[in-house]
């Protein structure tokens, strides 16, 4: 009873801090700054107390399986609420815990000047409880509503600056990309409720996770509820959901744009835990995806293609956020294909070491924000003077995303290069091995792309920041102003002006904001080693400690199909691959951009430029969102659907309505014609119509 | 005379009272065409009491006499209501200066 108590808590505390925020500070508090940072910061620190403790409890093995408590009942289908925690739900309970804690930390420096705090708090708190509400569901109704609330919370922080259009419309265009992708997640739910007859039959609850991880299973283990072909759709429906969360082609277009929202944001929710729960997702039915062959191609090759693509677009953005936002997105693709070729230890490794480091960046980020006033990383440079802390961090945590040994990020990357390479029983050998190439491939992009993000940044001449850039801008207005009709596409789509940080005041950041980042820049240094030794056995931790003991939770789900996912031992080959991969992309990143400084306060031309098309496909980002706005929004969207049903209502609906007036109206004055007020025609009329009854009475 | 007859010459009336009242254009003549009609009723009612007086009920004089106790109400009535539209005819007279039906229309529209 009080274990349950206590990991109800670690949801229930930070939504107390919620409802404290929202209901008292915000309406009579507001004044006080700070407050509604603590009121959510103490809470938040319990709770990553006893998500530490959950871990613990895990890894002795205490018996924390909950009887679930009652929720609805519909027709034959059981809902209930309850708690799962398992290997996977305590690694994540730790990362969304101690990586919300952190950026609150950093939020009360990066959001002092904002007259908003209160309403931010309140927002950060919802999200970081639906979050934990979602790693803890033990059922897919229940977490179903946390997956949605997760992204309501998300809408409501991308467009905190609701009076800016841009961030306006990037918190409607997030909240429904990841909508259509939700739509399968639904559709693979009511396919339970269309079971749930079965799942009775067999003594299981259609919507309890466990059980459907039992379904899935070979007849020999009682499962097979869930086979064939609705099996891998069932799965297919579930990574559909998980691909729009998660940003992984074709519905990653939202989370660039995501970055309207405060760096903070950022940092938590579109780098560390919400886009990596489509990750969670994937891996929570991880026991389903193992009996279908084809789901998991489908997940390896996305997320393959996914990692490679977005890195080429993080090549050419001159945005900070978006490089990091692209890079997220890539990144995330690496965890899929690891859940793809069976590498599943792997992928969530990875998603715990990314979230230290890619939380980390967007704080570098913030923090450079902060100094510059701009996120354009064409009026930066030079900082690294001015501000030395923030720069070894950002380096710190560059150099683990690209994957250089013995940073977190190059054990994580590692184990799923491995995994691809050996692949699994449970896809083809092509698949791993396209898979495997594609990821070497993305090593080599990130490793350039995070060399030429570091180096416009913090290196060369200072460009001038916030002030240089509105001067360039209104210099482009007035010179489209003088040639003819401005174009409105032409005008940088994001100025990076918050409007609270519009000074160029080049100095490190605060304490609040710098406390947080050393933290992270520790775990990104040393959470990869730590939990995933290799070589050494030190602090009696054993090698491949995350990966075994993750999969000791599916190993308890799935039985037979576990068998298959075998661990492979560090390579040192594929180490050695890898490290010369990402120190070739670093290389051609300074081949391409050292010395090429000239001290000029005008952004120079980007080296990358010179290959033309190639440049403006990848700063078009392939076009794709030219393809949803223009085709698919405008064109069938606004002009097929929206048209047809514009012409049906104007002409349909409204002719009817209109045809039935003009027939009475006409009638009205038809009859009216016969009432003339002549006494003597009504009188003949009386008799004609008399006379015809009486012959009618008479004839017939 | 046969009850053919009564009742021809009563429908005969009656024609003429309607065609009267329905074309003539002078209120006076309208109200003297509907007298005629009310005679033809008149008429046919006594008729049928005489000839067609309903068998077993001779000796009955109140149920033989039915029609032409009708036919002495209908002349009353006829009476009253000739002086009431005589009435209105005067009133309709001073109000429009003529007796014609036509120009009585204030009821249209």
């Amino acid at each position: 009873m009080g274990a349950e108590a206590a990991i109800w808590a670690i949801f229930f505390l930070p939504l107390a801090s919620f409802g404290v925020i929202a209901l008292i500070i915000r309406p009579f508090l507001n004044r006080h700054y700070a407050l509604s940072g603590f009121v959510l910061i103490v809470p938040l620190a319990a709770a990553l107390g006893l998500s530490i403790w959950a871990l613990r409890a895990v890894i002795v093995g205490q018996d924390l399986d909950f009887d679930p408590h009652l929720w609805l009942e519909v027709g034959s289908a059981t809902i209930e609420m309850g708690l799962l925690v398992d290997q996977l739900t305590a690694i994540m309970l730790i990362v969304v815990t101690g990586v919300s804690l952190m950026v609150q930390v950093y939020s009360l420096g990066y959001m002092r000047e904002d007259t908003g705090h209160a309403r931010y708090f309140a927002y950060m708190a919802l999200f970081t409880s639906a979050m934990l509400g979602l790693v803890l569901s033990i059922n897919v109704i229940q977490l179903y509503v946390f997956w949605e609330l997760v992204g309501v919370s998300s809408y409501l922080l991308i467009g905190f600056w609701h009076e800016r259009p841009a961030a306006a419309a990037a918190a409607k265009k997030a909240f429904i990309i990841t909508r259509i992708g939700d739509v399968g997640f639904l559709i693979a739910i009511l396919y339970l409720f269309l079971q749930a007859d079965q799942f009775a039959a067999e003594n299981l609850n259609a919507f309890h996770i466990p059980d459907i991880w039992q379904a899935a299973q070979p007849v020999a283990m009682g499962g097979a509820i869930l086979g064939g072909t609705a099996l891998t759709w069932f799965a297919l429906g579930i990574f559909s959901g998980a691909a729009g969360k998660s940003g992984q082609f074709p519905l990653h277009s939202w989370l660039p744009d995501a970055m309207e929202g405060p760096t903070p944001v950022s940092a938590l929710i579109h780098a560390a835990t919400m886009v990596a729960a489509g990750v969670f997702l994937v891996a929570r039915f991880y026991p389903v995806f193992q009996a279908s062959e084809d789901a998991l191609t489908v997940v390896a090759l996305i997320g393959a293609f996914t990692a490679l693509m977005a890195a080429t677009m993080a090549l050419v953005m001159n945005d900070i956020k978006r490089v990091m936002a692209y890079s997220t997105i890539s990144q995330l693709g690496y965890m899929m294909a690891a859940l793809g070729v069976g590498a599943y230890g792997a992928a969530v490794f990875h998603l715990l070491t990314h979230a230290s480091f890619k939380a980390l960046l967007f704080m570098g980020a913030g923090s450079v924000n902060h100094a510059t006033g701009t996120f354009d990383m064409r009026y930066m440079g030079g900082l690294w003077r001015r501000m030395p802390l923030t720069y070894v961090l950002m380096v710190v945590a560059g150099l683990s995303l690209v994957g250089i040994i013995p940073l977190a990020g190059f054990w994580s990357k590692d184990e799923i290069l491995t995994g691809a390479w050996n692949g699994s029983g449970l896809v083809d050998g092509w698949v791993s091995r396209v898979t495997f190439v594609m990821l070497l491939g993305g090593v080599l992009l990130t490793a350039f792309y995070t060399f030429r993000m570091l180096y416009m940044t913090f290196h060369g001449e200072f460009r001038g920041g916030v002030d240089r850039e509105l001067e360039v801008q209104e210099q482009a207005t007035r010179d489209e102003a003088t040639r003819g009709p401005a174009a409105p596409d032409q005008v940088p789509a994001t100025s990076g002006l918050s409007g609270q940080h519009a000074l160029v005041h080049l100095a490190e950041s605060p304490v609040a904001m710098v406390a947080p980042m050393l933290v992270l820049g520790v775990a990104a240094v040393f959470s990869g080693y730590l939990v995933n030794p290799q070589w050494v056995k030190e602090f009696g931790i054993p090698g491949h400690w995350i990966s075994e003991f993750l999969l000791t939770g599916v190993e308890h789900a799935a039985p037979v199909l576990a068998d298959r996912i075998e661990l492979h031992d560090f390579s040192r080959w594929i180490a050695t691959i890898s490290t010369v991969v990402a120190v070739a992309g670093l290389g051609l990143g300074a081949l391409l951009y050292w010395r090429r400084q000239d001290g000029r306060q005008v952004p120079r031309r980007d080296p990358l430029e010179a290959a033309g098309p190639v440049h403006t496909l990848l700063s078009q980002k392939y076009y794709i969102d030219a393809l949803y706005e223009g085709a698919l929004v405008r064109r069938a969207f606004y002009r097929i659907i929206a048209g047809t049903l514009d012409w049906i209502d104007r002409n349909l609906v409204d002719g009817t309505v209109d045809a039935v007036g003009w027939i009475f109206r006409n009638i009205g004055s038809v009859i009216g014609r016969l009432q003339t007020g002549q006494v003597q025609a009504y009188g003949t009329a009386i008799a004609l119509g008399s006379l015809l009854i009486l012959l009618g009475l008479l004839l017939f | 005379m046969s009850l053919e007859a009564m009742l021809i010459i009563s429908a005969v009336l009656f024609t003429i009272g309607l065609y009267g009242a329905l074309a003539r254009r002078n209120v006076l003549a309208v109200l003297m065409s509907i007298e005629l009609m009310f005679n033809a009723v008149n008429l046919t009612l006594v008729a049928m009491a005489k000839y067609v007086a309903p068998a077993g009920l001779e000796e009955n004089l109140s149920a033989v006499l039915t029609g032409q106790v009708f036919a002495v109400f209908i002349i009353t009535v006829a009476a009253a209501e000739i002086a009431l539209g005589l009435g209105i005819v005067f009133a309709m007279y001073r109000n429009t200066g003529s007796v014609d039906l036509t120009q009585v229309a204030e009821l249209r529209n």
